[in-house]
């Protein structure tokens, strides 16, 4: 169980972190430069945080009221960082060796590292040095070098970002399995959304430095609460709004009014370009299609609302290619079912 | 042909080379990590003597290691240590022409030293030593080998200030570079010929020593 309530300023804001895991993936999902970085080097040690409390299956990693700071040494906290790490002048074998705990010796160590590198499949790669090994070798080596020295957490900062897109995919895979095994506190740092949703049970969306929504994957992306959320969880449409009434919003970027339970404070909507449908229904429209974009396995239309203003925003529906290979059409009529439209604020 | 000089120049250069080794790279170490500012002054302060001539570094070291200055009068009075014109007189000279060379060389392979790894070294346990002497060195090897290298090869060549402090007086002073600049003077070109020759062929074996040495590294 992690528990983090921490507070650092960084440049141009101030990171205010706050969260909870337990034995379960949680991935933080952000911009870039918002800070998920930095939390994860803050658990790890390797950052101090300006104020705040870090504890981890109930041992204090961190307290500022009580002056404790663990060193980084000490907390047994798996860090993997971007590109690895690996000490570029160590063979493969001395690397994973450097993770093991400091008690074994001799034979035990040998054993140990034997084992690492077999179950990583590495060991043909023992004698090479991290400069010889592909991006892929070198994230399995990086992974065996931390899980070693039986680490109380595992935390994986962008762990495929430096790699090419087909091996990625392979290595997310090798990934879950090594969560799975692992079967601790993961935390992970991505700003890849179908990354973070194939990989964790949790999300905490860290936006100016705070964590702006935290629940289970299917209801952050269901309902991510803010406009940088949405955008953050990949919804691509979304318009200011103007209230009318408690049912009635006029859709400023869009230029249409929509008719549904307005939540209060919500100050803008947004639909993802999967949730639109063909046909008459609930905030139904037509609209122009201003341009037909295709995708290796899906159309993207652009929907202008006929009697929208000239200056509004054209709207995205993605479908499957036979979708609309019969569809196809100058004008069509959509409509926008209630329950995929996410009311957002800010 | 009496081979003083050389060896002379070998001793003064070898441990002056030695001093500044360590002295470069605790320099560079600590002033790599300073704020901006103070590391831009420092910075400046201790590349000075590689871009003085190096007469002005010698009447500086003259001014404070003078036997009537402060530091030399203090040393000659209280122990009966001359500081100039012994044959390690030279070292001091040479020590602070080749710093600047070292610190330089020292600093950018720390400052391009991937702060991360020692990061993650720290995460698995390693201590602060290990990281250091393990990690850290050994990614740095190659600018502090030839940070090392160069600084020996201008230490041997060193004229101006060793002149100034260590003088010429053969067979205790004398240096490669003053025997050569002695013997011109006095019309014996031959002799000087022969001094130039062994000259160049020293620095054509360091330069090559510096060659091989970064092709290896690449090829690691």
């Amino acid at each position: 169980m992690l528990t983090v309530d921490i507070e650092k300023k960084l440049k141009g804001f101030t990171l205010q972190a706050a969260f909870t895991a337990g034995d379960e993936t949680l991935a933080l999902l952000g911009a870039s430069g918002c800070g998920k970085s930095m939390t994860l080097r803050c658990v790890a040690g390797v950052e101090k945080p300006d104020r705040g409390r870090i504890t981890l299956d109930g041992e204090t990693l961190f307290d500022s009221d009580r002056h404790i700071n663990l060193p980084p040494q000490q907390r047994r906290a798996g860090l993997m960082f971007q590109h690895g790490a690996l000490f570029p002048t160590m063979t493969v074998e001395k690397n994973v060796a450097c993770g093991a705990r400091r008690d074994l010796k001799g034979e035990a160590l040998r054993r140990a590292v034997d084992e690492a590198l077999c179950q990583f499949g590495i060991a043909e790669l023992r004698g090479r040095l991290p400069g010889q090994l592909s991006g892929g070798q070198q994230q399995r080596v990086a992974l065996a070098r931390i899980l070693i020295g039986k680490p109380r957490i595992l935390m994986l900062d962008e762990p495929f970002s430096a790699l090419d897109s087909h091996l990625r995919f392979r290595m997310e895979q090798e990934t879950r399995q090594v969560i799975r095994r692992f079967g601790k506190t993961v935390l992970l740092v991505s700003h890849d959304r179908d990354e973070v949703y194939r990989m964790a049970d949790r999300v905490a969306i860290l936006e100016n430095g705070r964590v702006s929504r935290a629940g289970s994957r299917s209801e952050v992306f269901a309902d991510p609460g803010t406009r940088a959320a949405c955008a953050l969880t990949g919804c691509k449409n979304v318009s200011a709004i103007r209230r009318l009434d408690g049912r009635h919003a006029l859709a400023l970027d869009w230029g249409v009014t929509l008719t549904l339970p307005l939540q209060p404070g919500a100050d803008a909507l947004g639909i993802r370009m999967h949730s639109i449908r063909p046909g008459e229904g609930e905030n139904a429209f037509r609209c122009r299609v201003a341009e037909v974009i295709e995708n290796p396995f899906s159309y993207t239309v652009m929907l202008r609302p006929l009697d929208a203003p000239p200056d509004s925003a054209s709207i995205g529906w993605e479908m499957e290619k036979p979708v609309w290979q019969r569809l196809a059409a100058e004008e069509i009529t959509v409509h926008f079912p209630v329950d995929g439209i996410l009311q957002l604020k800010g | 042909m009496d081979l003083f000089p050389l060896w002379n120049s070998l001793r003064i250069a070898g441990i002056s080379t030695a001093l500044i080794f360590f002295l470069g790279i605790l320099a560079a170490y600590y002033i790599a990590r300073l704020p901006r500012a103070v590391k831009g002054v420092l910075d400046v302060i201790l590349t000075l003597p590689l871009v003085l001539p190096p007469t002005v570094v010698g009447f500086l070291l003259l001014r404070v290691l003078g036997p009537r200055r402060p530091v030399g009068a203090f040393l000659l009075e209280h122990f009966g240590v001359r500081l100039t014109m012994t044959w390690w007189s030279a070292v001091f000279a040479t020590a602070a022409v080749i710093f600047p060379l070292m610190y330089r060389t020292c600093r950018g392979a720390f400052e391009s030293f991937d702060e991360s790894l020692a990061a993650a070294g720290k995460t698995l346990g390693l201590s602060n030593a290990y990281i250091f002497w393990r990690v850290r060195m050994p990614a740095c090897r190659p600018g502090i080998l030839a940070g090392t290298v160069l600084s020996f090869a201008r230490a041997l060549g060193e004229y101006g200030a060793t002149s100034m402090i260590a003088g010429y007086t053969p067979g205790r002073t004398a240096t490669i570079s003053t025997t050569v600049y002695q013997l011109w003077r006095t019309n014996d070109d031959g002799l000087a010929f022969r001094w130039v020759l062994v000259n160049i062929a020293i620095s054509f074996a360091v330069l090559l020593a510096v060659n091989l040495l970064e092709k290896r590294e690449r090829r690691r």
